[in-house]
């Protein structure tokens, strides 16, 4: 079993995920006229906040220290089942999708715990409203899963994705490209990037994440931090890998080729956040109703080959 | 199989002692809970010992009944179904005698051991049950074990009723599954299991409807569950937990085996299993959201778990008609490693509801709150057993629905219809799934989280040791059978080969055997993970002391515990998105000056399929029924005319 | 060419989710202009070969009438009006949307049932079939007089589809006959909008299911 490539693979992941959030952030000042945040300020802020000492509230008890260790733990095992460039990693198998699912769900569980554990309005604002988005991403998501593994044949992500290159886009092309869409706004709201939660906003009333992680601090904030970033890699490289045109042999291309498109991917998002304005909060989960529409249409059109 | 007999008659024996000494509630306590746990540790040596090696033996007595016969059969089947039986209950006897102890002296607490070891002796019965009188027999004590013990205290109105609708939810089961096997032993002399014919095509039908409705209103799919979200909250939590955990799941075990009766097996049996057990995740989970008390939440998340089983064995039916092996394989493993599963965490789930009441007193989500302080022991109990219940790795709820969900993939692949009942389940699965997660986080929370919101929730004590005993013990085995995936599948292996066919069984190893090891794999690597996670924020820290300070209120001067979200806020978003389903009533202020005076606002989910479905349905009847009212008048003399009319009736007939 | 028009196909369906979810009258019209744009360029590309000079002039003038006339008369009778912005549903989003996507597996299933010549391009017959029901979810679902015109247009594009399947290129006298039919309608409906408007002050036909004189109270006069 080859370890050197996937090891290298895993810790280019863990050390390029900030940088994406970095990007996004200079596209929205580039659209606003701003010079906007340096590329590496996550990477600065995390160094930050790890040397920080934390407050904790009163009300608060191991809950709320655990939450962010599962979260960020839950995310850096889903890397391990993460295909790269169309390559498997660590842990691929079938079914394997699943797996990561319900490892991102662990994730939000822990986190909704947390915010709930500080017995405060705003945090069980938060909570209440990612809850109620994840019932409806889940399905669109599993949905579209569901259409690619028809359209390539195969339950295993890495398999799923080797086998995605230019030819089975010439000949699938609508589904493809629906199921593309689907996913795009999939990562939109679980990202909770415009127009489904604005990462910037201040106003509790209006956040979703971000108030979730309003008592967070120091150490715990930073895990926090990452495992978004970790999460903005994990959605934003299923949308790369669907895109890919090519698997050439070698990896050092195909390995490049990928990290270029997750920063177009990355671009692609800070774009759509400086152009369309935040919904609103019942608008939402008709935003997901919508990617579950186009993954049930990729789903009809594939069965109906 | 002695060793299975052995521990019925320790049962019954126990009952006898626990219901002499009524009078010294704590010798009739050790007499209960002794003999339970000590038949419990009987009887899950012959049961292991099947599993492990594919055995089956039986075992009959002449018994002067007629139609009847006494004889016990047990396979790998019926021992992957006694096996969280014997778990449950020795854990639940455990228990029960921290929880009961409050109640010495104000309650029969010999009549209530009585009838749990009674309740577990008929459940062997059910389970190891070669004649369908024998079944039949074991299924009313079962039915009358568990009344009385839904009864413990029955000097609340809203026990009383929910005591009644499962009585009689449990009558007009019972009825329907005489009528089922009546049909399917139509010819033989002893309605022996071994004995019965696969009957023709229409009767196998009118056999399959029987058993479906008979065993469903047993299991609890909707909508023939009104009775569970009533009784099971009724009743003290040990039995809840053994209710919940194993009762319900002779419903799912009866119509496995009806199922082996009635081969060869129709399409749209699957697809009705399939869009039932569908039905019932989705609405379980919806419902679950909708509720105000902790129990009530157990009961809907119970109907929701019973549904992903029967939806997996649609799949599996499906799968076998169609022709696809390794579909049904992989679907009925994962039926029935969910039946384990969901005895291990929901009974870990109604002990820690049992904790929250015994020791707070309410088990009402808005009036609770802060136990995680109070009660620091039950509190990671708790919330592990709904990380189980939401199936989050590295626990055990995930491997049994990985399985469907494996089996539904690999379906996607080949013809229609196979590849829409994969879609349909997968998706029925993942949308439950994450209703579930939200009605877990919810209850989780409002009980456990945040500010008490009550004085009662403030004043909280933690739990007996016994409890914390059971609840650790329950805890644990979660983990390990979510860690251990690759060593179940040999007794499941043979579990599905007695029950369903080798083909299924081969089919479900060899395609579920790699990734089951790396799902293993994966929660282990997720536990280092943690602990690796950990260590490193303890480095971080170092030597540095966290400061304290009250939570992030945005300034406001004082801050009180009922401003923090509580349950029913937690859930409005979905629950008013589902409203039409819902049907909450709600009494909403009418707010029309500008210094408005003092206004109240109440929301209460009603149970939708008792008050729209089966109250109208009821008056309807009973109407009907007033109008024959006029026979019954009292009067003596009619009476006997009546007696005369009738014999000189049969008379002429005979003539 | 084959998977250009597949992806008309798929564009058309789009039109059809959108058209059932849109909340402004505005972009209802510009929608089923569009619609009937791209339905209008489908001959083109389903045939084999290039195709002929008749079906180019053809196709240009239907684009015309549909992409630049049709709209024009609607916003222009939508102004006379004076008709609120809003589309005013009966049935809520998710209701919507869903009605749609079971539409389009049920004409799946009934496009695999119709005794019909094998399509050149697969998804024709269901395209068609989910365009028709999508034009009567809106004529019955919406409370506005316009939005029963703008439903009548589409169910016109799904028959104009549907006739694809059956012709690659369509006899004139059969379009001919389409297009003054639907000329007609638009032109005499945006006439009659008008004048409704100008009778009762509105185009609500909710309100306008009520009869005059009862409203008044007096019975015969």
């Amino acid at each position: 079993m080859e370890i050197i490539k996937p090891l290298l693979q895993y810790l280019a992941v863990m050390l390029l995920a900030p940088l994406l959030l970095g990007v996004i952030n200079r596209v929205k000042a580039l659209f606003a006229g701003r010079c906007g945040q340096p590329l590496l300020q996550l990477y600065f802020e995390l160094y930050k906040l790890f040397m920080k000492t934390p407050v904790y509230s009163r009300t608060t008890t191991w809950v709320f220290k655990a939450g962010p260790v599962i979260g960020v733990s839950a995310m850096v095992t889903a890397l391990a089942i993460l295909p790269f460039a169309g390559r498997p990693s660590f842990l691929a198998f079938d079914g394997d999708f699943i797996f990561l699912i319900y490892l991102l769900g662990l994730a939000r569980f822990a986190t909704v715990l947390a915010a709930l554990d500080t017995g405060s309005a705003f945090e069980g604002m938060g909570a209440s409203r990612e809850m109620q988005f994840a019932v409806f991403a889940e399905p669109a998501f599993f949905l579209g899963l569901a259409a690619l593994a028809r359209v390539t044949g195969h339950s295993s992500l890495a398999a799923m994705f080797g086998v995605l290159t230019g030819d089975l886009w010439r000949t699938a092309a609508p589904v493809l490209a629906l199921l593309t869409a689907s996913f795009f706004i999939v990562l939109l709201a679980e990202n909770s990037r415009v127009p489904a939660d604005d990462p910037n906003t201040h106003l509790e009333l209006t956040m979703i994440h971000e108030v979730m992680v309003l008592d967070h601090s120091g150490p715990e904030l930073a895990y926090i931090l990452y495992g978004a970033a970790l999460k903005f890699w994990l959605f934003g490289s299923l949308i790369a890998c669907m895109v890919l045109p090519r698997h050439s042999g070698s990896w050092a291309l195909d390995s490049g080729l990928f990290i270029l498109v997750m920063f177009a991917v990355a671009a692609a998002v800070g774009v759509v956040e400086s152009v369309i304005a935040r919904l609103r909060l019942i608008k939402v989960p008709y935003l997901l109703i919508t990617a579950f529409a186009f993954s049930a249409l990729a789903m009809i059109f594939q069965m109906g080959r | 199989m002695p060793l299975v007999l052995l521990s019925l008659l320790i049962l019954l024996l126990s009952a006898a002692l626990a219901l002499c000494l009524g009078g010294k509630p704590a010798r009739a306590q050790d007499a209960g809970a002794y003999g339970a746990a000590a038949a419990s540790l009987a009887g899950l040596v012959p049961a292991l010992n099947a599993l492990l090696t594919g055995s089956s033996e039986t075992l009959s007595f002449p018994w002067p009944v007629p139609l009847g016969s006494f004889s016990f059969s047990l396979d790998p089947l019926a021992a992957f179904f006694l096996v969280p039986l014997f778990i449950l209950t020795g854990l639940s006897a455990v228990y029960g005698v921290d929880y009961l102890k409050s109640y010495a002296g104000k309650k029969p607490l010999g009549l209530s051991w009585a009838a749990f070891n009674i309740l577990t002796a008929a459940m062997v019965l059910v389970f190891t049950a070669g004649n369908a009188v024998l079944f039949m027999l074991g299924w009313e004590l079962m039915a009358a074990a568990s009344f009385l013990l839904v009864l413990f205290e029955h000097e609340k109105p809203q026990v009383r009723r929910a005591a009644f609708i499962y009585l009689t939810a449990g009558g007009a089961g019972a009825l329907m599954l005489m009528a089922a096997f009546c049909l399917l032993g139509a010819g033989s002399a002893a309605l022996d299991f071994s004995s019965f014919l696969s009957p023709s095509r229409g009767a196998a039908s009118a056999v399959f409807i029987l058993a479906l409705c008979g065993f469903g209103l047993k299991a609890g799919f909707i909508p023939l569950h009104v009775w569970l979200p009533e009784a099971h909250p009724a009743a003290p939590s040990q039995v809840s937990a053994v209710m919940s955990g194993i009762m319900i799941k002779t419903g799912i075990y009866g119509l496995i085996r009806v199922l082996g009766f009635i081969k060869p097996w129709e399409e749209w049996w699957g697809w009705t299993l399939l869009i039932i057990g569908a039905v019932s995740c989705l609405l379980g989970a919806l419902f679950a959201l909708a509720q105000h008390e902790l129990k009530r939440v157990l009961a809907y998340s119970s109907i929701e778990n019973i549904g992903i089983i029967l939806m997996a064995l649609g799949l599996g039916v499906v799968g076998v008609v169609c022709g696809a092996d390794t579909l049904a394989g992989l679907a009925f493993a994962g039926a029935l490693l969910h039946v384990v599963n969901h005895a291990l965490f929901k009974g870990l789930l109604f002990m820690g509801a049992g904790s929250v009441l015994h020791s707070a007193g309410t088990a009402e989500l808005e009036a609770l709150g802060g136990l995680a302080k109070r009660m620091p022991r039950t509190a990671p109990l708790f919330l592990a057993g709904s990380a189980a219940a939401c199936a989050l790795p590295p626990f055990n709820g995930f491997a049994g629905e990985f399985l469907v969900y494996l089996g539904a993939f690999r379906s996607l692949n080949s013809a229609g219809s196979i590849a829409l009942a994969g879609v349909v389940s997968g998706l029925a699965l993942a949308s439950a799934g994450a209703l579930a997660a939200a009605a877990f986080t919810r209850a989780g929370g409002a009980v456990f989280l945040g500010e008490p919101r009550t004085a009662r929730a403030a004043s909280a004590h933690e739990a007996g040791p016994l409890m914390i005993f059971s609840m650790r013990a329950l805890a644990l085995l979660c983990l390990l059978a979510g860690l251990a995936g690759p060593f179940l599948l040999l007794p499941l292996g043979t579990a599905v080969a007695s029950g369903f066919g080798l083909k299924a069984a081969l089919g479900a190893a060899e395609a579920a055997a790699v990734p089951l090891i790396y799902v293993s794999a994966g929660g282990l690597v997720l536990l280092a993970m943690i602990a690796l996670a950990a260590a490193k924020r303890r480095a971080f820290l170092g030597a540095k002391i966290p400061s304290e300070g009250p939570t992030w209120d945005c300034g406001y001067a004082v801050p009180t515990s009922r401003m923090q979200y509580g349950a029913s806020s937690f859930s409005q978003p979905l629950t008013d998105f589902f409203q039409p389903i819902l049907r909450k009533l709600g009494q909403y202020p009418v707010i029309s000056e500008y210094f408005p005076g003092k206004a109240s606002f109440s929301a209460e989910a009603q149970a939708v399929f008792y008050n729209s479905v089966y109250l109208p349905a009821g008056a309807r009847i009973r109407d009907l029924a007033y109008r024959f009212s006029w026979i019954q008048h009292g009067r003596l003399q009619i009476y006997i005319m009546y007696i005369v009319v009738t014999l000189m009736g049969l008379l002429l007939w005979k003539l | 060419m084959h998977t250009f028009a597949e992806l008309i196909i798929v564009l058309v369906i789009l039109l059809d989710l959108a058209l059932a979810v849109t909340g402004a009258l505005s972009t209802c019209i510009r929608l089923v202009a569009l619609q009937g744009v791209v339905a209008g360029l489908l001959p083109l590309l389903a045939g084999a070969g290039a195709p002929h000079t008749r079906a180019v002039l053809f196709a240009v003038v239907i684009i015309t009438l549909k992409g630049a006339v049709f709209p024009r008369l609607l916003m222009r009778a939508r102004d006379k009006s004076g008709a609120r912005k809003d589309v005013e549903p009966l049935i809520s989003y998710p209701a919507s949307i869903l009605l749609c996507l079971g539409a389009f597996i049920a004409s799946s299933w009934l496009g695999s049932r119709l005794p019909l010549p094998q399509a050149e391009v697969a998804w024709i017959v269901p395209a068609s079939l989910a365009t028709i029901f999508t034009g009567f979810l809106l004529i019955t679902t919406r409370s506005k007089a316009i939005t029963q015109v703008l439903g009548y247009l589409v169910i016109e594009n799904g028959i104009y589809i549907f006739g694809l399947a059956l012709f690659v290129e369509q006899p004139m006298m059969v379009e001919l006959a389409i297009l003054l039919d639907v000329f007609v309608a638009v032109f005499v409906m945006g006439i009659a909008i008008f004048h409704i408007s100008r009778e009762f002050d509105h185009i609500d036909t909710a309100e306008l299911s009520e009869l005059n004189d009862w409203r008044r109270g007096e019975y015969g006069k």
